[in-house]
């Protein structure tokens, strides 16, 4: 039988603000335990929650930037329920009326595009974190974490299969770095997601019964996860088995997917709206302040890139994936640097150093200028593309040197003079007379071989293409 | 001292009668004779009240002083005061020692008052009796042997018998007129949002606002100048110009118009009480204003949409009370479920118990509409009842209670005789409205208090209307025997 595979995602974003959501605490992650748990935090009799707006302000980024609508009112409410990490005893969190409704985000699947609905959006607080394990029989509680404010996305459930998942997860990702709402730390949490799996029979509208799989922070766990629970659903239905709604926490160690909760075991959580805030109202001048204060998003930019400056839409794809790529490329291209080529070059031999080295880009060693003159060098045919790698390998080691000196000290300076190319062809073709016989008896493979003996005697240096040229018109 | 209005009190420190350390260790001496029999303090620290009146001394012989310096004031235990036991009433918040003050005491400790003690109440603020608090019932001061009203009992009981010359209270849904009322005291619950919550232990959110309990409006005016002002951490405390409530309190009332609603005048009414309130009534004809018949159609629904509403905040509210981080936490237990259970079990009483399970109840799914959504609607029917009936009227005026104080022990047993207390007094916490009590008689003993409500914000009007008729009456002025 086959099955069609329904998957939706929510995705708590930890919100880039200073401090908590309704109060003064800082949330610098990696404090002592409870150093950041200030009396509202630890919800002392009497302290009252204060709305923090920067944290409104990112919801209307986020809002922005996914063509969705800011709603004039929206309303904090309770969520109640008992737990030592919830200090209140209710989590405050936007419930009927949230900030940001029907957004969309485009992802590619394959070569296509896909939109990805976006049902709401609505802020909310974290809760702290019980600590296992630190002393006999006994849990700790860090509230450092409480109050933390958070974004929660929610789609509609529009993804069909893990790898379009994950893709939106990915795009969720970038763009909310891109608009400066989340550093996007998925080991510290600022990124999770909760991901709804249902499946049903192939061409049928109604939808399975869904399970929930809690708190994925990481895109490899969240496409191990969904394999494993549509496999775990398709295989339980074909043994005549039904699916219960449930909550599923997903284990990385086995790979498996396992229940937490069912619906029949769920809280009443009695939700109503918080007393303690007013309704929060957002005006248009509120609005267009913050739209005056955004740039294009990454998928204008891409647009931009391709069209303007001639990159593949693969090439502007991965170089708007990020900001800092985005805009360490553009200040490259802006010194008079190809496009292309530093493209290829930040997307290649940058990307895997940087990675190696664990380096982000904007700490990158080699300044903008040297990079952008090293492209030029490639560029003008100063240096072959394999003779700036080693370049580029001296200049990371040393960013004093500028790029023509190490050319110079390295002698990799690129023969481009015809006359000396074509001495050079005329020894090889002298010396190599089968080889050349070969080519013309049709074997296409041993011109390939004679330009290498070229560039062996030119040590690399002579320009290939020039090579290529020259050898064809006189063996052919 | 014992009769003094903060005006004459703040008279005798200027002219060095008497220093704010002698008028402290004053009401402290009687409170010590006084307590024990009344009750009316939970908390009292004399070296921590002396220390507040050496420096409002300092204040003072430094010229650096307003009308509040170096009054002593008693404070409900409601409010968290940094360093004193802040317990609500409770035997959950029994070992608690708040870190920090209150909006209401820091604006206190700022004007140089001074803090004589935290006064009991009905547990977490839930009773008109003073009786579910656990640190025991309160004696009315007018005759041991009734209530005198609550929740704020404890500050009423202790300005009636003189302990101090003024206290705060507050009120939810007429904790601070009712006590008034019975204790025949001058009390009042301004505008909610005019002070700030910041401090004040929850109870129910939208409904809770603190006010000043003294003898008489002048003295309460004193207060408010000092409570009333914006706050940016309670988010439901409006921003608005401060006002200087004593400005107005000599305007002629000449021409105004009280509205007199025909809904307060109903069989629940004791009938001693509906003939002084008219006698009031008439007294202010005496003073040039007019009476006009008003209705308020909704009265009726204001106790059981209170009896959903407040009820289902506090079940939410109370929820910080876990045992988890502060606060009582059950001796024994077998794992986190046993301790949340036993915890909440022995440390709540009964009646805070019975509301967090009505919240609870009308918050849970299925039942949410028809009872907390519909609630909701009635409540803004209720303000369009007030807002519609100040067409037609300045302020409004009836009794602030049906009866008079009740023998201890008469209604504890039946809640829903305890809740009609506030039959006339829930309607203006559900509208957010501003209503005060004033002594006008004494039935068997027992005083009286006539209730004004007012339009939002006119608490100075309301201020004028009380200290009108305090001019030509006595009743502020009259003390129990035996104190």
């Amino acid at each position: 039988m086959d099955w069609d595979i329904v998957i939706g995602i929510e995705t708590h974003v930890q919100l880039k603000t200073q401090s908590k959501q309704f109060s003064a605490a800082s949330i610098a992650y990696g404090a002592e335990p409870n150093s950041q748990a200030c009396l509202v935090s630890l919800a002392y009799p009497g302290v009252l929650p204060v709305l923090n707006k920067e944290a409104v302000k990112c919801a209307i980024r986020f809002g922005l930037a996914t063509d969705a609508a800011i709603a004039i009112r929206s309303v904090f409410a309770r969520k109640n329920y008992f737990y030592p990490d919830l200090p209140k005893g209710y989590q405050i969190s936007q419930y009927e009326l949230p900030i940001v409704n029907h957004g969309k985000l485009t992802i590619k699947v394959g070569d296509e595009d896909k939109v990805v609905r976006i049902l709401r959006a609505h802020l909310e607080e974290d809760a702290g974190k019980s600590v296992h394990g630190v002393s006999q029989g006994k849990s700790g509680i860090d509230l450092n974490r409480a109050g933390t404010p958070l974004l929660e996305i929610v789609t509609e459930p529009d993804m069909s299969s893990a790898d379009e998942a994950v893709a939106y997860a990915k795009k969720l990702h970038e763009l909310v770095q891109w608009i400066g709402i989340c550093d996007g730390n998925m080991q510290e949490g600022s990124f999770r997601c909760d991901v709804n799996v249902s499946v049903k029979k192939k061409g049928t509208d109604k939808l399975g019964t869904r399970r929930e799989i809690k708190n994925l922070n990481s895109f490899k766990f969240i496409k191990q996860a969904i394999d494993y629970e549509v496999n775990w659903q398709i295989e339980t239905l074909e043994d005549g088995g039904t699916i219960e709604q449930s909550t599923i926490l997903f284990n990385p160690d086995t790979g498996e997917t396992r229940a937490m909760r069912t619906k029949e075991e769920a809280n009443d959580y009695r939700y109503f709206p918080d007393p303690d805030l007013l309704p929060l109202d957002v005006n248009d001048d509120m609005i267009n302040e913050i739209k005056s204060t955004m740039t294009e998003l990454p998928a204008e930019v891409s647009q931009n890139l391709q069209k303007n400056l001639g990159l593949s839409e693969y090439d502007a794809n991965e170089i708007t994936a990020d900001r800092a790529v985005t805009d360490f490329f553009m200040q490259v291209v802006e010194k008079g640097a190809s496009a292309k080529i530093t493209a290829n070059w930040i997307l290649g031999n940058l990307y895997s150093r940087l990675n190696e080295s664990n380096v982000e880009i904007q700490n990158c060693p080699i300044s903008i200028d040297a990079l952008a003159n090293l492209i030029k060098r490639i560029d003008d045919s100063t240096i072959s593309n394999n003779a700036a790698k080693k370049v580029f390998d001296r200049m990371w080691q040393d960013n004093q040197l500028t790029v023509d000196a190490i050319i110079d000290d390295l002698g990799l300076k690129q023969i481009s003079d015809s006359g000396e190319i074509e001495s050079l062809v005329q020894q090889v073709v002298d010396s190599n007379a089968s080889m050349v016989e070969e080519f013309k008896s049709g074997k296409d493979k041993a011109f390939n071989a004679l330009v290498g003996q070229v560039m062996k005697l030119s040590k690399g240096k002579a320009n290939p293409s020039q090579v290529s040229d020259i050898l064809r018109k006189k063996i052919s | 001292m014992i009769n003094n209005s903060i005006n004459e009190l703040h008279h005798g420190l200027l002219k060095k009668d008497f220093s704010s350390v002698e008028l402290a260790e004053y009401f402290l001496s009687r409170i010590k004779k006084l307590n024990p029999s009344i009750n009316a303090f939970i908390t009292v620290d004399e070296e921590k009240s002396l220390g507040q009146a050496k420096l409002a001394d300092e204040k003072i012989s430094k010229g650096d002083l307003n009308p509040l310096t170096g009054i002593p004031i008693a404070q409900k235990d409601i409010f968290c005061a940094k360093g004193w036991k802040t317990t609500c009433g409770s035997l959950m918040l029994d070992n608690f020692i708040s870190p920090y003050d209150a909006y209401v005491i820091e604006a206190f400790n700022k004007a140089g008052s001074v803090n004589l003690g935290k006064t009991n109440m009905d547990e977490f603020a839930m009773g008109s009796s003073n009786e579910t608090s656990y640190y025991g019932p309160v004696k009315n001061p007018w005759n041991l042997d009734y209530v005198p009203g609550g929740s704020s009992g404890g500050s009423a009981a202790a300005v009636a018998s003189r302990m101090a010359p003024i206290a705060t209270g507050t009120d939810t849904g007429g904790s601070i007129r009712q006590p008034a009322s019975l204790c025949g005291l001058t009390g009042l619950k301004p505008t909610y949002g005019l002070v700030s919550r910041f401090g004040m232990i929850a109870f129910a959110s939208s409904l809770d606002q603190a006010g000043p309990m003294a003898l008489t409006a002048e003295d309460c005016a004193h207060m408010l100048n000092v409570m009333a002002g914006y706050d940016e951490r309670d988010s439901t405390c409006i921003n608005r110009p401060k006002e200087d409530y004593l400005a107005n309190l000599d305007h002629s009332i000449q021409g105004l118009k009280i509205g007199i609603p025909k809904e307060f005048f109903d069989e629940g009414l004791d009938a001693n009480v509906q003939k002084l309130v008219e006698e009031a009534l008439n007294e202010y004809k005496k003073l040039g204003a007019e009476l006009v018949d008003i209705s308020l159609p909704n009265t009726s629904l204001a106790i059981p949409v209170y009896y959903v509403i407040a009820p289902a905040e506090a079940s939410s509210n109370l929820s910080r009370y876990d045992g988890v981080r502060y606060g009582y936490r059950a001796k024994e237990y077998k794992d986190l479920m046993d301790m949340y259970f036993k915890t909440r079990e022995q440390g709540f009483g009964e009646e805070v118990k019975r509301r967090i399970l009505i919240g609870t109840y009308v918050l849970s799914a299925g039942y949410y509409d028809a009872y907390y959504l519909k609630a909701q609607k009635i409540r803004k029917l209720i303000s369009n009842d007030f807002k519609e009936a100040f067409t037609k009227c300045d302020v409004i005026m009836g009794p602030a209670a049906p009866s008079v104080a009740f023998k201890s022990g008469d209604k504890k047993e039946d809640p829903l005789a305890m809740y009609l207390q506030d039959i006339y007094t829930i309607s203006t916490n559900l509208a957010g409205l501003p209503g005060m009590s004033l002594p006008v008689g004494q039935t068997q003993g027992l005083p009286v208090g006539l209730q004004i409500i007012g339009n939002y914000f006119k608490e100075s009007q309301m201020l004028n209307m009380a200290h009108a008729y305090q001019q030509k009456t006595q009743w502020h002025k009259m003390m129990p025997e035996g104190v």
